[in-house]
């Protein structure tokens, strides 16, 4: 039973192995200039004792050809967002410009040092004050670090600051009784993860047979009087609002704690409503999601962090701050202050602040990407990509309500979850219609995630889809619903277009090979 | 919005084929009283001419971009050949996500296992992750892997290592129950001196040294690692000019138990400090409490070899708050970046690299030892960074090099230390040339020569 | 249908205990690897390590999930089946027999009057499953 499929699906093998595995001896792929300086004898510079003992062997010896066939007929092994929908739930996997790449490389930006003087590094430092002001505006909340390189990164930062800033109110007796913080059974792994490293023990809120944040027992659990905060997602990660946010903020300060937002979702808030607004104290955004920036294969990301005025002492350092030129005695030697005549200046003088989080001042690259995002933008463009955002999943959600089991009635924003209730009856679980998915031609929704829906598939378009391949996507899931029914063998065993099949992941966790050693075996026995 | 496919009016079909009565409804679970009512205060669009034109011009104000530069400190000017940029800009790998699913990520999953190898070859360990945010991020998450392998909870940190490592390694150590404390260096040596960790007893978890350290000096690895095994602590070696793999005795063959490294040097543009890509590598027995993503091997039913990621279970995603690490997203494409850049390099490539980046270091720190009155106050041998003490203040006197000659010659540890007022780190690799290096000496002469009303008598 | 061999005490933790004089061997139930999957590693305690009852002395993952495990009954450990580490598989495949993991020389031997019978964990991993 062939599917109709109208995309173009197949990867081809190439049969390329591991770039040790086409090392030859003697093959080069670099050329320097040759030495210009008079050579010293090695042992006269380093000490023996501190020189290299094995002379690099194992790294490979390939030409500057081999290299690039091999990542050639790698990367064709790869989905990407450039081929099509990417729905994977909680990612946000939106366009990620090539405009924004081009102004990354802008020699001006690419061969900046991060220790070069202030004073000559006015245009970068400004890029950054300009994002942070923009992001401010977006969130609604005014104080902003851009220091941390991913969105676990800012969750840390964020508790770490919740943290602080309690340690700081109530003094260090009264606040080593308050080391509760209350997250969502439906929460990312990175959030309790995040609380453990500010040195908090979880605790865990119940949602409502609705999907929401259950407000009893949020109750019962602030009533104790040891909880320093409230981690939420909002939408939560079943894509829905929660439309009692204000109430729930209102509850956790009430009790003495503070709320942190997980700002994964904020695709579905861009323009159409403010985390500052709604009572949240801080939250981290994900450059990496609702900017663009590009997810290359796992990172890099970037995680500000953005709270209220009463958490702002507590930020990392360094900041980056405007002064008016010459107003106080800034050393600006060659720089040259903006055409208003502001000066931008990295300043440490925060002595409740929690510290710093990385070398530097972030990841620049991916500000710079995200800055170009929203000012491509504009203030009509980043409320339209939202609006589109959500009417996408909204209508994935309607056209799989037939086949499907949407365990949640609510309205979803900008990603919907679905249960395998239905194609589970015949032996079908999600894993495998992932799988098929693939046959397809479409990468899989996020799976098995949040863990309070059994079977999870978390779908989330984002805007950047058009209605045929959304209709595509459908068609292909409805198909996959009926040979759930008709040919479950089919489903269990796919993929069956792909090079290589379901892996042996038991067998590749009992016993690790993490690494290519020389002389081992290409294929399993 | 170019960037959204679907025009205004394909959006009214699909509103009304759901029976949704407006895009506003889209959005009535959200409280009207939370509904912005006016668009957000941000500029209006920018078409792409407008746009780069402005960041064009901006970047026009970054002077420190185009001149000859010495500079090091935890970020290195070495050459990216052509091929690293146009790989990782393929759509394939730069717009693909997490490989969860393998069957369609093995292009990024492959080229993850040899930047695993790669790291593990370099670093003279057995195995590493996947990639961390940084060094400096690296270097605190292997002081909590310590504690969390051997129970201990002090730790004790070389004060010769870079001073934002340090600090970084303070933040995340805050509410751990970590003790870390900083020992002494020599100042004349500018090492760790193994007795200066008077302080190793048997609640440490670990010490931590970096090599060639903050000041460029090469430590005895070999010797203080002996002093932490003595007393059941492990030795962890941070490294943030990654080129000095190429040309020094690996930490692993000087029984590190835990190497991470600042990756930039390998293919990475300076670009202002970020994104970069944390080096992390271990010894096979802690396999399971090492942080961050790792990718093993893997073989489907017909015997098909590929990849996949492993030992999840550390993770976050599973384990939660008893996770390893909270990491998640980390440096993927930074991490092809140096994959590519060391693969076309190579064996000799990374070894010719280093040895040029030794060699011109070391021409440059003799002809400006021989400057009058100008020193290098420590004696250790370094690789290529060392510290000059000028006869005057060094900030203005790097500050007068800068305006009058167009050179960075090096950074001022001034900010980092007040007590070094006339020193100066200067770092030589092998993008600069000799005529570079013998301006920067000539620049350097002419300038402490020249007394300005700011001169300090030593 | 899951295996419930009727001389076993069981814990509502899935854990099994089979008496042999004041040793008691503990190990997990077939129920409980079958929700498990392929386990892929097991990390057990030392020998000599003591533990209260209910306690939990290591853990058991597989690909995607990591459980802990509870000794039923308090003591010191006197075994470890280390065999475990090279072949954690043992669990799935005989989780009563060369699966167990640890042995407990008992503390207090009366405890195991209060663990489940056969009888009463079947019944009990039928009522959790609905």
């Amino acid at each position: 039973m062939e599917p109709h499929i109208t995309k173009v699906t197949t990867h081809i093998s190439h049969n390329e192995s591991l770039i040790f595995e086409r090392s030859q001896p003697g093959r080069i792929g670099f050329m320097l200039p040759p030495l210009d300086v008079p050579e010293s004898a090695l042992d006269e510079i380093i000490p023996p004792q501190f020189q290299r003992e094995d002379d690099l062997e194992g790294l490979p010896e390939v030409s500057e050809v081999d290299v690039i066939r091999h990542f050639t007929r790698m990367s064709t092994w790869n989905y990407s967002i450039d081929l099509g929908l990417y729905p994977l739930g909680s990612c946000t996997m939106k366009y990620n410009s090539r405009l924004n790449e081009k102004v990354a490389r802008i020699a001006g930006f690419a061969n900046l040092h991060p220790l070069a003087a202030e004073g000559e590094a006015q245009g970068a430092l400004e890029v950054i004050y300009e994002l942070q002001q923009h992001l401010a505006e977006i969130t609604g909340l005014p104080g902003i670090s851009l220091q941390p390189a991913a969105g676990a990164h800012g969750e840390m930062t964020g508790v770490m600051i919740i943290r602080a800033f309690i340690d700081a109110r109530d003094g260090k007796e009264q606040s080593a009784k308050r080391r509760t913080m209350l997250i969502p059974d439906s929460a990312h792994g990175t959030n309790p993860a995040s609380a453990h490293l500010s040195g908090f023990t979880v605790k865990t809120i119940r949602s409502t047979a609705e999907g929401l944040t259950d407000l009893d027992h949020l109750r019962e659990l602030c009533a104790h009087g040891d909880v320093a905060g409230l981690m939420l997602t909002n939408p939560n990660t079943l894509g829905l609002f929660e439309r009692n946010i204000q109430e729930i903020c209102r509850i956790v300060h009430d009790a003495g704690g503070l709320v942190y937002m997980d700002g994964a979702n904020m695709n579905a808030l861009v323009g159409v409503a403010r985390p500052g607004d709604m009572g949240v104290d801080v939250i981290h955004l994900n450059l990496h999601k609702t900017f663009s920036t590009p997810h290359g294969g796992g990172g890099p990301g970037s995680g500000p962090c953005c709270c209220t005025r009463a958490l702002e002492p507590f930020l990392p350092i360094p900041r980056i701050v405007r002064t008016r030129s010459g107003s106080d005695g800034v050393e600006s030697g060659t720089g040259v202050p903006a055409r208003d005549g502001s000066v931008f200046k990295l300043d440490i003088d925060y002595p409740k602040s929690i510290g710093r989080v990385k070398a530097f001042l972030g990841n620049y690259g991916m500000m710079l990407r995200a800055l170009a995002y929203t000012l491509t933008h504009g203030y009509d463009g980043l409320r339209e990509a939202t609006e589109a955002a959500v009417l996408n999943a909204r209508y994935i959600a309607h056209g799989l309500l037939a086949d499907y089991e949407k365990p949640f009635d609510a309205a979803p924003m900008h990603e919907v979850v679905f249960t395998d209730k239905r194609q589970a009856r015949k032996g079908v679980h999600t894993l495998d219609i992932a799988k098929r998915l693939i046959d397809y031609g479409f990468h899989p929704m996020t799976i098995y995630f949040p863990l309070i829906v059994s079977g999870a598939m978390l779908i989330e378009p984002t805007e950047s889809v058009g209605r045929q391949e959304l209709d595509q996507f459908i068609e292909a899931m409805r198909a996959i619903a009926r040979e759930a029914i008709e040919d479950p063998e089919l489903v269990m065993n796919a993929p069956h277009t792909t090079r290589i099949g379901r892996l042996d992941e038991a067998a590749a966790a009992r016993k690790p090979v993490l690494r290519w050693k020389p002389k081992q075996a290409a294929t399993a026995s | 919005m170019r960037y959204i496919p679907n025009s205004p009016d394909e959006r009214a079909e699909m509103l009304q084929q759901i029976g949704v009565a407006s895009i506003e409804q889209l959005f009535d679970s959200i409280p009207e009283a939370l509904r912005l009512q006016d668009h957000l205060n941000v500029p209006a669009a920018l078409s792409e001419i407008d746009l780069l034109r402005k960041f064009e011009q901006t970047a026009a104000r970054n002077q420190a971009a185009s001149r000859v530069s010495f500079l090091g400190g935890g970020a290195y000017s070495h050459y990216i050949p052509t091929v690293v940029d146009h790989l990782i800009s393929r759509s394939e790998f730069f717009t693909a996500y997490t490989p969860y699913q393998p069957e369609i990520s093995q292009g990024t999953l492959q080229a993850i296992f040899e930047f695993q190898t790669l790291v593990c070859q370099l670093t003279g360990m057995d195995l590493a992750n996947a990639s961390m945010y940084d060094g400096s991020t690296a270097m605190a998450e292997a002081v909590l892997m310590a504690e969390r392998v051997t129970k201990r909870s002090k730790v004790i940190a070389s004060a010769a290592i870079h001073p934002q490592y340090l600090e970084v390694a303070h933040t995340y150590v805050q509410h751990a129950g970590i003790e870390l404390q900083q020992s002494l260096y020599c100042t004349e040596a500018g090492t760790t001196l193994p007795e200066s960790l008077s302080a190793i007893d048997d609640q440490t978890a670990a010490i931590v040294v970096q090599s060639p350290n903050f000041f460029g000096c090469i430590e005895d690895l070999q010797a203080l690692g002996e002093k932490a095994h003595a007393n059941g602590a492990l030795l962890i070696v941070a490294i943030t000019e990654a080129m000095s793999f190429g040309l020094l005795r690996s930490p692993g063959a000087c029984g590190a138990d835990i190497v991470i490294a600042e990756g930039q040097s390998f293919g990475v543009p300076l670009s202002f400090g970020g994104p970069y890509v944390g080096l992390f590598a271990t010894r096979d027995k802690y396999a399971r409490q090492i942080p961050g993503r790792l990718v093993g091997e893997a073989y489907d039913k017909k015997g098909r070899r590929g990849f996949v990621l492993t030992l999840a279970t550390r993770e976050q995603h599973i384990r939660r708050e008893k996770a390893t690490s909270n990491i998640c997203t980390n440096e993927g494409l930074i991490a092809l970046a140096s994959t590519i850049y060391l693969e076309t390099m190579g064996r000799r490539g990374v070894q010719e690299a280093a040895r040029q980046c030794a060699q011109k270091a070391h021409y440059a720190a003799r002809r400006i030892a021989k400057l009058p009155r100008f020193s290098l106050p420590f004696s250790a041998p370094f690789f290529n960074e060392f510290v000059v003490r000028a006869p005057v203040a060094a900030s203005p006197l790097l500050d007068k090099l800068a305006r009058d000659k167009g050179l960075d010659g090096g950074i001022a540890l001034a900010g980092f230390d007040a007590s070094r007022p006339d020193d100066f780190l200067v770092c030589v690799t092998e993008t600069n040339t000799r005529e570079q290096i013998d301006r920067l000496v000539e620049g350097l002469k002419d300038i402490s020569t020249t007394k300005s009303p700011r001169h300090k008598a030593n | 249908m899951a295996n419930v061999p009727e001389n076993l005490h069981y814990s509502k933790d899935h854990e099994w205990v089979r008496v042999e004089g004041d040793i008691a061997v503990i190990g997990i139930t077939d129920h409980a690897q079958d929700q498990l999957g392929d386990v892929v590693y097991v990390e057990l305690p030392k020998s000599g390590e003591e533990f209260a009852a209910h306690e939990s002395f290591g853990s058991v993952e597989s690909v995607k999930a990591v459980s802990e495990i509870f000794t039923p009954v308090s003591g010191s450990v006197s075994e470890v089946n280390s065999s475990l580490n090279d072949e954690p598989e043992k669990v799935n495949k005989d989780p009563y027999g060369e699966g167990w993991m640890i042995k407990i020389k008992m503390s207090s031997p009366g405890e195991v009057d209060s663990l489940l019978t056969a009888a009463e964990y079947e019944d009990f991993t039928k009522a959790e499953s609905e």
